[in-house]
C-alpha cells in the first residue's frame, strides 16, 4: 500500500490535444459572429478526454473516498445516518428533476404540495407554527434567524438591542453568523454539569440583548436542564432565542424547541433528515418561527387557498430574499420521503440515536476520560487528555488509527472546552454489532497507547496516502493545477 | 414492538443494550429533558408509508407539475435547461460521493478532496482567475460574499449593482447589506445594457461594482468596458457569468475583473424547481485569505506523495469563529462534483459547440419568432422580445397551448410588461424554436 504507484492522477494530466467524449448538437445551424471585445481569446484548459477515462476516472477518486456506505461514520455533531435510496429514485423523477423554478405556480402544484406538507410537519416538530424552507444550509438558516431578530426589533422601536449570546460550546457557526449579521458577540459559560451557567447569565442579559443562540442537546451531548429559567431570563428582559437544530436528531417527537421556549428555530435537513452529505453538501436549512414573527420571513413564503397553493412574493415587512427561488427543492424532496416513511414513529428515530449513544457511552468510559458524567443524549464527548499525558498519544492518532480499523473518525478538537476532545455520534441506524465493532476498535488502541504509542503515531496505515503536511499546504497555497512549471504555486505572502 | 422506518435494534439488543447502560427503560434516558418541556404526546404527522406506497405518492405529486419534458420550454433567467450527461447520474449516486461528509479527514477523503482541486482549476481556467472556493450555495449568495470580501479589501461600505443583474441576485445582496454596514446603490440600463459612464460614476467611493455577462436581459454588456470604469472609480469589477457561456465569452480574468462569480446549474445540474445548485466565486491572488467557504489544497504525505487538504482554515468559522470570512460551512460539493463532470465531458471543443449552438439557436429565434426586439443587442442564448399584449398573458395563452415561451420579464422590472425573455439551450431544436413562433403568432394576435 506504499509507493507512488496509490498516488492518482489528475484528470488534466490524463488530456490529450483532439481527445474528447461529449457532441452537442449544431442542427446545422449557422452561428452568428459575437462582437470581438467579447469573444474569447484562448480556450479554457478544459481535459481533452474519452468518457470511459473519465469514468474510470472519477470511479478512483470514488474508491479513495469514504461515505456512511462504505462504514460506521460516527462524526459527532454531523448526524451521519443512513441515506435511503428511495429518496434518490423520488428526486430523479421528472416531475421534480426537470421543473423550472420560475414556472407558474399554476404548473407546479405538486411541487408546492410537496412543501407545504413537509413546512407543517416540520412546525409540528418544532412546536412553533411558521416555516420557511429557503435557507440553503444550517449556517444560513442561523443568519436568516439573526435577520429576523434585527427585524422584529427595529419594529418595535428597540434599535439599540446589538447583542447577541452564545454558549462556549457553540459551534463556529454561531459566532461567524453573529459578526455576518452585525451582531456583537457576548460568551455564556457552561456549568461542570454542562448546562449554561444562569449565574452568568443573569449578569450578561440586558436591555442591550437581542438574544441567545443555543443548541439543546448542547454540543457535549447533553440537555440543558434549566432550559426553562433560560427562556424566562431572555423573555422577561425582552430578548429572543434562537435554536440551533444541529443536534435535533435528539429529541424528535420528545421534545419540542418551541416548548422549550425558542422563538426562532432551524433545521439541518441533511441531518436530522437525512439529505446526503454530499462530501460538504447540499444541506437545507428551514427556519420556524412564532406566529409574531411570521411576517417578517424571507419572501416568497408559501400560501394555501383551499387545495391551490401559491408563492406569496407580497411581504411588505419580509427581510426579503436570503437565497435564489423557494429554496433547495431537492433536498425537500428527500427530506419530506424520509419523514413520510417513518410518520409518527420519527420519536423512534430519536429514541434509538440516544439509546446507541448511551450504549457506546457505557462501553467506553472506563478506557476514556468523561469530562462530563452524565447520560448523554445523540452524542458525547470523550477526551483522550489521560492518553495524552501517560503515553503521548492524542485525539488525532486516536482518530487516525481509527482509520485503520475501517471506521470514519469522530469529530475530534470540538468542542472547544473539552480538551483532547472526541465527540462521537452513532446516530440511529447502526445495528448494535456495528457499535460492538467500533468498542472493540476504541478499546484496542487505548491498549496499544500502553503497548505502541508509536504505531498510533504514525497512523493511518491502510489508507490510499500517509498523514498530509498540512502546514505546507497552507504557507504555499497550491489550489489549482500548474499547466506550466513557471505558475506550478500561487505563492501567497503569508499572515 | 416493530422496527419503524430505518431502524435495525431489535427487541433483544435493546434489552441488552439499556442493561450495559444500567437503565430500565428509553423513557430513563430522557429523564435529563425537564418534564415542563417534553411533549408526552405521539407526534401529529401522517402516518408512515411503505416504500412502494411512498413512492407512488410522490409520483402522484410529480405528476401535477409541468415539467419540460412535459411542456416545451422556454423559460431561463438565471436555470437552463441545458443537457446533463448520464455520467454525471453515475456519480453522483456513488455512495462514496454521495454519503461522505465535508473531508475533514484527508486521508478518507482524497477522493473527493482531489474532485475539489479539479474543479477549482477548472472553475479558474474558465474565469481566468487565480482562486477558486469549493463552491458557494448558489448564484445569489456568492454575490453577497463578494460584497463581504470588497467590505474587507477596500474599507468602503457601497455596493454597486447593475440594474441588468438577476434581480433575484439583488435581492439578495440587499437582504445580506446593512449586516455588512453596506448600502446599495443601482445602475439603470440604457437601451439593455450597462452604460460604462454611469457605472463609472456610481462606483466612485465604492467597494464593488457587479454586473452580468451576459445581463439578465439576454443581453451582452461592453464587459471590458465596464470593469474599466469601476475599476476608475476605485470599485472592484465583480462579473457575474453563465459557465455555460465560457467557451465563447472572455473571461472575466482577462478584461480586468477582481472576481467572478455565478450560478454553475448551467452546467451539469437539474433544473429541479431552483435547487440545490453551485455558487461559484473565484478571484485574484490577492483575495484568497478573504475567500469565503472551504478551498483545498495540494500537498504531501509522510512519504512524499501527493495529497489534497482543506487549507487555509483559519479564514474559515470552525477555527475563526466570529472573525471568520464567513459562517459557510455545509457548500455544495455535490453539485460542484457534477459541474466538473460535465465540463471533463464537454472538454474545451464541447464547451465551445454548447456556446455555438446556443448563439445560434438565438439567433434563429430571433429570426422566426415575428415579434420586434426589445432590445438592439447582441445575445448569447436568451432573446427579449417585445409583444402587444402584456407578456404574462401571452404566458399563460401560450401555456395552454403546451408551450411554456419564456420570462415575462415585467414581474421583476417596472416598465417592461410587455417584454417576454426566451431562452434557448442545445436542448432546444429548431423545430421547436417553429412551434414557439406559431404560437406566438397565434396568441399574440
Amino acid at each position: 500500500m506504499s509507493g507512488r504507484e496509490r498516488e492518482a492522477q489528475l484528470i488534466y494530466e490524463k488530456s490529450k490535444p483532439g481527445r474528447r467524449a461529449g457532441r452537442v448538437p449544431s442542427y446545422g445551424l449557422p452561428v452568428p459572429e459575437l462582437p470581438s471585445e467579447v469573444r474569447r481569446q484562448t480556450p479554457p484548459r478544459l481535459p481533452e478526454v474519452p468518457e470511459n477515462e473519465i469514468v474510470r476516472h472519477f470511479t478512483e477518486l470514488a474508491d479513495r473516498n469514504f461515505g456512511i456506505d462504505t462504514g460506521f461514520y460516527p462524526l459527532g455533531s454531523c448526524t451521519m445516518k443512513h441515506n435511503p435510496r428511495v429518496n434518490e429514485r423520488v428526486v430523479g423523477l421528472p416531475g421534480f428533476r426537470d421543473l423550472h423554478p420560475l414556472q407558474e405556480d399554476e404548473g407546479a402544484q405538486g411541487a408546492l404540495a410537496l412543501m407545504w406538507e413537509l413546512e407543517r410537519m416540520l412546525a409540528e416538530i418544532a412546536g412553533l407554527p411558521a416555516v420557511t424552507l429557503q435557507p440553503a444550509a444550517g449556517s444560513q438558516g442561523e443568519l436568516t434567524g439573526l435577520m429576523l431578530m434585527r427585524a422584529v426589533f427595529a419594529d418595535r422601536g428597540e434599535t439599540g438591542r446589538n447583542v447577541i449570546i452564545t454558549a462556549d460550546t457553540a459551534h463556529g457557526t454561531n459566532p461567524a453568523s453573529v459578526t455576518m449579521a452585525g451582531f456583537e458577540l457576548a460568551k455564556v459559560a457552561t456549568t461542570d454539569r454542562g448546562n449554561l451557567d444562569l449565574e452568568d447569565l443573569h449578569a450578561k442579559v440586558d436591555d442591550r440583548t437581542a438574544g441567545l443562540m443555543l443548541t439543546n442537546p448542547s454540543t457535549l451531548g447533553l440537555f440543558d436542564e434549566g432550559i426553562e429559567d433560560v427562556a424566562e431570563i431572555f423573555h422577561s428582559r425582552g430578548a429572543l432565542l434562537y435554536y440551533d437544530g444541529a443536534n435535533l436528531n435528539a429529541v424528535v417527537g420528545r421534545s419540542r424547541p418551541g416548548d422549550m421556549g425558542f422563538d426562532i428555530v432551524h433545521y439541518n435537513l441533511h441531518k436530522t433528515f437525512s439529505q446526503p452529505h454530499g462530501g460538504g453538501g447540499p444541506g437545507g436549512g428551514p427556519v420556524a418561527v412564532r406566529a409574531e414573527i411570521e411576517p417578517f420571513l424571507p419572501a416568497p413564503t408559501l400560501v394555501r387557498d383551499g387545495d391551490v397553493f401559491r408563492l406569496d412574493h407580497d411581504r411588505p415587512k419580509s427581510i426579503g430574499r436570503v437565497r435564489g427561488f423557494a429554496g433547495p427543492f431537492g433536498v425537500f424532496v428527500r427530506s419530506y420521503a424520509f419523514m413520510r416513511a417513518y410518520g409518527p414513529a420519527l420519536t423512534d428515530m430519536s429514541e434509538a440515536a440516544v439509546l446507541n449513544a448511551n450504549y457506546l457511552l457505557a462501553r467506553l468510559r472506563d478506557v476514556y476520560d468523561l469530562p462530563y458524567d452524565r447520560l448523554c443524549m445523540h452524542e458525547f464527548v470523550l477526551s483522550a487528555r489521560a492518553l495524552k499525558r501517560e503515553h503521548g498519544v492524542t485525539a488525532l492518532d486516536v482518530a487516525k488509527r481509527l482509520m485503520d480499523h475501517g471506521i470514519h473518525p469522530p469529530t475530534v478538537y470540538f468542542p472547544l472546552v473539552v480538551a483532547e476532545a472526541l465527540m462521537i455520534e452513532p446516530t440511529e441506524t447502526e445495528t448494535r454489532e456495528r457499535l460492538d465493532e467500533f468498542v472493540d476498535a476504541m478499546r484496542s488502541i487505548a491498549d496499544e497507547a500502553t503497548r505502541d504509542p508509536e504505531i498510533l503515531k504514525s497512523a493511518p496505515l491502510t489508507r490510499p496516502v500517509r498523514r498530509l503536511d498540512e502546514v505546507k499546504a497552507a504557507k504555499h497555497p497550491v489550489v489549482r493545477h500548474a499547466f506550466e512549471p513557471e505558475v506550478a504555486e500561487a505563492r501567497i505572502e503569508t499572515g | 414492538m416493530s422496527i419503524a422506518g430505518y431502524l435495525s435494534l431489535t427487541d433483544a439488543d435493546r434489552t441488552a443494550m439499556l442493561q450495559a447502560i444500567g437503565v430500565s427503560s428509553i423513557d430513563d434516558l430522557f429523564e435529563q429533558i425537564p418534564e415542563g418541556v417534553r411533549l408526552g404526546r405521539p407526534l401529529g404527522v401522517p402516518e408512515a408509508l411503505p416504500e412502494a406506497a411512498l413512492v407512488r405518492h410522490l409520483e402522484g405529486l410529480a405528476a401535477r407539475n409541468a415539467d419540460t419534458s412535459r411542456e416545451l420550454s422556454f423559460l431561463g433567467m438565471g436555470i437552463y435547461d441545458h443537457y446533463v450527461p448520464s455520467i454525471v447520474d453515475t456519480f453522483l449516486s456513488r455512495g462514496e460521493f454521495l454519503t461522505a461528509y465535508t473531508p475533514y479527514q484527508p486521508e478518507m477523503s482524497q477522493g473527493v478532496l482531489q474532485a475539489i482541486f479539479e474543479y477549482q482549476t477548472a472553475i479558474c481556467e474558465l474565469t481566468g482567475m487565480d482562486v477558486s472556493n469549493a463552491s458557494g450555495y448558489d448564484g445569489t449568495t456568492v454575490a453577497a460574499d463578494a460584497c463581504f470580501i470588497a467590505r474587507h479589501h477596500t474599507g468602503r461600505s457601497k455596493v454597486v449593482l447593475a440594474e441588468t443583474l438577476n434581480p433575484m441576485v439583488r435581492q439578495v445582496v440587499k437582504t445580506y447589506a446593512p449586516g455588512f454596514g453596506m448600502e446599495i446603490v443601482e445602475v439603470p440600463h440604457t437601451g439593455g445594457t450597462t452604460d460604462p459612464a454611469a457605472l463609472a460614476a456610481a462606483s466612485e467611493d465604492a467597494a464593488i461594482a457587479i454586473f452580468q455577462q451576459p445581463n439578465a436581459f439576454g443581453c451582452l454588456e461592453p464587459a471590458p468596458e465596464l470593469a474599466a470604469a469601476a475599476s476608475d472609480g476605485g470599485a472592484l469589477p465583480v462579473a457575474h457569468v453563465d459557465l455555460a457561456s465560457l467557451g465563447l465569452l472572455e473571461a472575466p480574468g482577462v478584461y480586468g475583473c477582481a472576481m467572478a462569480i455565478g450560478e454553475g446549474q448551467s452546467i451539469g445540474n437539474y433544473q429541479s424547481y431552483g435547487g440545490p445548485h453551485y455558487g461559484f466565486l473565484a478571484a485574484g491572488n490577492e483575495f484568497i485569505r478573504r475567500m469565503p467557504g472551504r478551498i483545498v489544497g495540494e500537498t504531501t504525505d509522510l512519504e512524499g506523495r501527493r495529497g489534497f487538504v482543506l487549507t487555509l482554515q483559519t479564514r474559515e468559522q470552525h477555527i475563526r469563529r466570529e472573525k471568520a470570512t464567513s459562517n459557510m460551512t455545509t457548500n455544495q460539493t455535490l453539485l460542484a462534483l457534477a459541474g466538473l463532470i460535465t465540463l471533463c465531458w464537454l472538454g474545451p471543443e464541447g464547451l465551445r459547440e454548447l456556446g455555438e449552438t446556443c448563439t445560434a439557436l438565438a439567433a434563429y429565434a430571433t429570426e422566426r419568432v415575428g415579434l420586434p426586439l426589445a432590445f438592439e443587442r447582441p445575445t448569447f442564448k436568451e432573446v427579449a422580445f417585445r409583444t402587444p399584449i402584456p407578456a404574462r398573458d401571452v404566458v399563460a395563452r401560450a401555456r395552454e397551448h403546451g408551450v411554456h415561451p419564456g420570462y415575462p420579464l415585467g414581474r421583476d422590472y417596472p416598465g417592461l410588461d410587455d417584454v417576454l425573455l426566451v431562452a434557448l439551450t442545445e436542448k432546444r431544436t429548431p423545430a421547436d424554436v417553429d412551434r414557439l413562433a406559431d404560437v406566438l403568432r397565434e396568441v399574440c394576435s
